[in-house]
């Protein structure tokens, strides 16, 4: 029991490690661009809703919360908990993406979409397009993270409320809640460097 | 059954909910300062603040809420090299970018 569960987490982590890699790669690409033009990269920034992304972090560090609470209360055999904060962790998800969909309907009311309706005022109009071009991919793979997790999180839910889950058996909750914690730290990543540059000379 | 459960109770590490919770306002404190400090002026060191608080706020949720420091040596050993190798690809590409001018800004962008 003891190696097996020790073999499914090594497992769930060698998983995560190609996808710190892959969001590695994004995150590289926002680096080399964002030191060839600093200037184009802060006036894109500023663009960006600042209020609604720190709501959007603290939604995510608190569905981190609950989906460790599930996990604690997994171990401890409590079903009926484990239950109500997998839901939590599932509608904190919900929220965090409806306040995603507000941002990008904005970009898309603002024309700050990459294509031909993107409009930017000053010099750095075609710079820009490449900042929300890094915008939305690297928001939008970890949205569709997000969703993905959100799908995945149902299965649990069904599985405790058929009460095919016991204190034993539980490692799939466990490995679910790495990878929930994995896309919360991808967003305390994503928010201080797509929302919070050279914020001091805007306010 | 009841030698399986045993064993089980060995081999799991429960984290005290208080451990939890004071890792989770950690964050919160930590997401306000990072906004905070980007609204001041701190020239170059504004982007080392923000990553540095970022950092800080990964490491909390990998070692309490991910169990890393309650895991295994080898989970942690498969951890840092995930990072490790993230960190080899940043440094040597910015590296290169940063000194050798590969990018050629395109004509008709500035």
């Amino acid at each position: 029991m003891n190696q097996q569960k020790e073999s499914t987490t090594l497992g769930m982590w060698l998983f995560l490690v190609t996808e710190i890699m892959f969001f590695g790669g994004l995150f590289t690409g926002y680096g080399i661009y964002r030191f060839q033009y600093p200037q184009a990269w802060a006036e894109a920034s500023h663009h960006l809703d600042v209020t609604l992304g720190a709501i959007n972090t603290v939604v995510l560090i608190l569905s981190s919360l609950t989906m460790a609470l599930a996990v604690h209360f997994a171990q401890l055999g409590k079903k009926q908990l484990l239950v109500i904060f997998l839901i939590a962790t599932l509608v904190l998800g919900l929220v965090f993406l409806g306040i995603k969909t507000k941002e990008y309907s904005d970009k898309v009311e603002h024309h700050l979409v990459p294509g031909h309706d993107f409009q930017f005022e000053g010099p750095w109009s075609r710079q820009a397009t490449l900042y929300y071009c890094f915008y939305f991919a690297m928001t939008g793979m970890h949205a569709l993270h997000m969703i993905i997790g959100m799908v995945i999180i149902c299965v649990p839910v069904r599985w405790a409320m058929r009460d095919r889950f016991s204190a034993e058996y539980h490692s799939h909750i466990e490995l679910f809640g790495l990878y929930w914690h994995f896309v919360d730290i991808v967003w305390i990543f994503l928010f201080p460097l797509l929302y919070l540059i050279g914020r001091h000379g805007h306010s | 059954m009841s030698d399986s459960t045993n064993g089980h109770e060995h081999a799991q590490h429960i984290v005290p909910l208080k451990v939890y919770f004071a890792i989770f306002f950690a964050l919160l404190a930590l997401t306000g300062i990072t906004v905070g400090v980007a609204f001041v002026d701190l020239g170059p060191l504004n982007l080392a603040v923000a990553l540095g608080i970022a950092i800080t706020k990964a490491v909390l949720v990998i070692l309490y809420f991910m169990h890393v420091r309650y895991g295994d040596h080898i989970v942690k050993v498969f951890v840092s090299a995930g990072f490790l190798f993230l960190l080899i690809m940043l440094a040597i590409t910015m590296s290169d970018y940063m000194t050798r001018g590969w990018i050629v800004t395109p004509r008709g962008w500035q």
